[in-house]
């Protein structure tokens, strides 16, 4: 693990050791208090100046702290925006903290330091309507132009029983109606001069090529793209806020559904973090279940990136024969989860059963089928001379780019950085496996594809070591924050009685603190950064998905390429949208 | 009994009875002359509207066949009234131009897209001495088909155009260089094929190589790059994948014809398939024979020129058709560099090659 303290000394020294004030939290992750004033400096420093130098702004994000009780040690003030930067030379972590105060507080933007901070500050903005100065662009990200209030903020009604009752009479539907009209000005685009004769192409909501509701606005001359624009929110369901009004256990479900092709892999981050709250313990047999699941859907999210970039870039066939894989796959999970796409399976202190009678015959025979059609599908798409002429070079991306603009999971590698969190900071029972981390050369779609088959083979190399040494033992802990009393014991006392009375009826209480649970998920990192404010609910859950800042590099990628690039690229960044709007 | 026999005989049947009934003999002649055209012109259209309703439902059972799934198995026995269905869906369905679309373009581009499609069965050999017009083609056969054929983007980029669709536009652009560009070289493997038979005339072409199928063009040697560009060009002259950038699902939403639907876009449709059609029938004539019998002239089997025809151009289709579900989609730029970059060259190289074999009196 990285030397936290030596971090922090170096802080110290920069900036006094008044300014940098240390919070400890659940997750060990070195968090550090600072003045309003010196976060720029704090930032930029911690970009270049310290050892290791955090090259990566892995997410930012605030929390509304007006309704928060337990507090401790923590500077005063109204909201918090969290930087949370990523040192992948150093593999240390580092969470920068500032505290604001008043109505509508503002802080200065760091979209110089890191060219992904745009989208993460307008959803600041958005989301929590703290103003961010010096912003190229400020705008509403997720939400409506026409949206009022701030959804994140705890004063903003989570239901639709707290609104007034919709209405929608017809000069407001005109007016909502205008808002659409596409005017380049709003989009920080200059206006159209009078010879200019660029055509404003608008790609999605609704197109074939989009993989569902993601807007692009290109500007293109001929099918040369001058510029681009992504407009997202479309998938926006309030999953965040959602997580401030359900129970720890019953917002299990919803995290499926937000990489939705990720299914049980994206359960693994939230209840890690809830565990790590909480000091539960996850038994062996458990851990082994869920890394087995969470392998079986990588496999699963990235048959359909290899059918869909297959089919992006023009062949219709071999999208059929992966889905009818991945069909295999997922009866697999429905013979051990009952569901297939969304099994909500993974409980906090384990799984929710143990694995049925007979598991084994249908993995094995499931890990020699693939193995023979990856080398098929290696043979029908990775080596058609068509697929590569249209991939080769096309949307390269570089290591330094890519960790600047916080790239993860196949997007980095591909880059030709070894660097996966399953190996770099083991979770959940990973250092017991042996996987190789493929990379590819030089960042463009066609190493992302080659990554991504590569990545198959490993899961499954994963997959048939589980099958090998899946140990004996509980699926769940004996926590009893994770599972309810004995049946004999309720029987017997009153006082075990009440407590399965209270953890089914309200949930667990979970120790008010802040955790966050990280994986290595199918499109890159995913992480829950969870705030307990010993309740039966979290305080506030922040979801960092990987295709938010992938979906973000998108116009950088394909200025100067053509449509049909466009396409390709955005194929080969194995997006989801319900991943990106959350 | 060839086709051009039984027409002769029904001609006289028709001049004997309107003699029988008092009228001229060359009021008679001229009657049915036009009479001849109005069926032909008929035939035409029916013959794409056979190969669409064929085709549909074997590209359907095709591809499902290489996707690992079955196709079409509800409408009849093994789904082989899906094309009908198909047909009677699109009669029915609501015919929608877009509000700011030019309504009278809108209207023209699938029409003239499918009569010019039809336009170019006029000479097609069907059989000896026996053209859809009943007679022989005139001796320009290739003349016409050629610059009949290159007409057939007029109807995409009016089509494209009238839509007021950015896609269909730029579909109607990309399918206006793409046929453009795509032309010069199966013009030039027409040529090589032109120099070999000494005439313009298709019959010709395939009276050129009588005999069994050793005699046909594609077995000669000379004739194997124009067998290549022919085939690769003709793909791309009717969109089909690898080459089928104006339509280009993923990229264009659906390309020239995004704005179109129920019968306009079923004109689109029947016409694309027609087209397949034509270029497998062509490419059958100028390399395989036509409707000559791999196993002779005469033919051993007697079965009539048409069914040879037709099995080949079927053995062409089904190869378009594999090449289609097989391959992913070449971006423009690259499309229009293996056109002007790769083929062309090529395709002048096939013309001095051939020019050679002549002058060195090999052919």
């Amino acid at each position: 693990m990285p030397d936290q303290e030596g971090i922090l000394a170096q802080l110290k020294q920069r900036f006094g050791p008044d300014g940098i004030v240390r919070q400890l939290t659940a997750d060990g992750i070195l968090t550090v208090w600072v003045p309003p004033e010196q976060v720029r400096a704090v930032l930029s420093s911690l970009r270049d100046d310290v050892s290791p130098p955090f090259r990566m702004l892995y997410d930012l994000t605030a929390v509304d702290e007006r309704q928060r009780q337990v507090r401790p040690d923590q500077p005063p003030g109204d909201f918090t925006v969290v930087y949370r930067l990523l040192s992948l030379e150093g593999n240390a972590d580092c969470r920068v903290k500032v505290a604001l105060t008043g109505e509508t507080p503002a802080i200065g933007t760091v979209t110089d330091l890191w060219p992904n901070a745009a989208w993460y500050e307008c959803e600041l903005w958005d989301m929590f309507g703290i103003r961010v100065e010096g912003h190229p662009h400020l705008r509403r990200l997720l939400m409506p132009p026409w949206w009022e209030g701030h959804p994140l903020r705890k004063e903003h009604p989570a239901r639709a029983t707290e609104m007034a009752p919709f209405r929608l009479p017809e000069e407001r539907m005109a007016l909502l109606q205008e808002t659409l009209e596409f005017r380049p000005e709003d989009w920080g685009w200059p206006p159209p001069g009078p010879d200019q004769d660029d055509l404003y192409l608008n790609l999605g909501p609704h197109h074939p090529g989009t993989h569902g509701v993601l807007r692009v606005i290109c500007r293109v001359c001929g099918e040369t793209i001058r510029d681009a624009i992504c407009d997202i929110g479309f998938h926006h369901r309030g999953a965040e806020k959602m997580g401030e009004r359900q129970s720890w256990h019953t917002y299990i479900p919803y995290t499926d559904r937000v990489d939705y092709l990720g299914g049980a892999m994206n359960n693994l981050p939230y209840v890690l973090a809830v565990e790590h709250l909480a000091g539960i313990e996850v038994p062996e047999r458990a851990q082994v279940i869920r890394i087995l699941l969470a392998e079986l859907f990588r496999i699963i999210s990235h048959l359909v990136f290899m059918g869909t970039f297959a089919q992006d870039v023009g062949m219709m066939s071999p999208v059929f024969y992966m889905f009818t894989d991945r069909e295999r796959a997922l009866d697999i999970v429905e013979n051990i989860t009952g569901a297939r796409m969304h099994p909500s399976w993974f409980r906090i202190g384990g799984v929710a059963q143990d694995l049925p009678k007979g598991w084994e015959q249908l993995l094995g025979d499931f890990i020699e089928l693939l193995e023979r059609r990856l080398n098929e599908y290696e043979q029908a798409v990775l080596r058609n001379r068509i697929f590569r002429a249209r991939t080769v070079g096309v949307g390269a991306l570089d290591v330094g780019t890519a960790i600047a603009w916080g790239a993860t999971g196949p997007m980095l590698r591909s880059t030709g950085l070894a660097w996966d969190l399953r190996r770099q900071r083991p979770y959940g029972g990973y250092d017991q496996f042996e996987f190789d981390i493929p990379i590819g050369k030089q960042g463009d779609c066609y190493d992302r594809a080659v990554v991504h088959m590569e990545e198959m083979r490993q899961s499954l190399r994963i997959l048939r070591q589980c099958l090998q040494n899946m140990p004996a033992g509980p699926y769940k802990s004996d926590h009893p924050l994770a599972t309810p009393p004995r049946r004999a014991q309720t029987l017997r006392d009153i006082e075990t009685l009440i407590h399965h009375f209270l953890s089914v009826s309200w949930g667990p209480v979970i120790p008010p603190g802040e955790a966050e649970g990280r994986v290595e998920g199918t499109k890159g990192l995913y992480s829950y950064y969870l705030v307990s404010d010993g309740g039966t609910m979290s305080y506030r859950t922040r979801i960092r998905a990987a295709s938010f800042p992938h979906v973000q590099m998108l116009p950088m990628l394909c200025r100067g390429l053509m449509v049909a690039d466009l396409i390709a690229i955005l194929a080969s960044l194995d997006f989801v949208l319900a991943d990106v709007d959350r | 009994m060839s086709i051009h026999t039984i027409g002769v005989i029904i001609k006289d049947w028709l001049i004997g009875l309107l003699a029988g009934w008092g009228v001229p003999v060359e009021l008679s002649r001229l009657l049915i002359e036009v009479l001849t055209w109005a069926v032909g012109a008929a035939l035409c259209i029916i013959a794409i509207m056979l190969a669409a309703l064929v085709f549909i439902y074997l590209e359907r059972k095709v591809s499902g066949y290489i996707q690992s799934r079955l196709g079409p198995t509800r409408c009849g026995p093994v789904g082989i009234l899906q094309s009908f269905v198909d047909v009677i869906k699109l009669l029915l369905k609501e015919d929608i131009v877009p509000a700011e679309a030019d309504r009278v373009l809108h209207t023209i581009g699938p029409i003239l897209f499918l009569a010019v499609s039809a336009l170019a069965y006029v000479v097609v050999p069907w059989d000896e001495g026996g053209t859809v017009a009943g007679k022989v083609d005139a001796g320009v056969g290739v003349l016409f088909m050629a610059a009949v054929g290159s007409m057939g983007l007029i109807g995409i980029v009016v089509g494209g155009w009238g839509s007021n669709n950015k896609w269909s536009l730029l579909g109607a652009i990309r399918g206006a260089a793409q046929m453009v560009s795509y032309e010069i070289p199966m013009l030039l493997a027409l040529m090589c094929v032109v120099l070999q038979a000494e005439t313009l005339s298709l019959a010709g072409i395939v009276e050129d190589q009588k005999g069994s199928i050793i005699a046909w063009n594609f077995l000669r040697p000379w004739m194997w790059l124009p067998v290549v560009l022919f085939l690769i060009s003709g793909v791309a002259e009717i969109n089909r994948t690898p080459f089928d950038i104006p339509e280009a699902e993923s990229e264009l939403v659906s390309g020239f014809h995004t704005e179109y639907t129920g019968m306009k876009f079923a004109l689109f449709f029947l016409a694309e398939y027609g087209n397949l059609l034509l270029v497998a029938l062509i490419f059958s004539v100028l390399f395989l024979g036509g409707w000559l019998s791999p196993f002779g002239y005469p033919d051993p089997l007697r079965l009539p020129g048409i069914i040879w025809l037709l099995a080949k151009s079927l053995l062409i289709v089904l190869i378009v058709m594999w090449v289609r579900w097989t391959l992913p989609r070449l971006r423009v730029d690259q499309l229009m560099g293996l056109a002007w970059k790769l083929m062309i060259p090529a395709g002048f190289v096939a013309l001095g090659v051939m020019c050679a074999v002549i002058m060195l009196g090999w052919a």
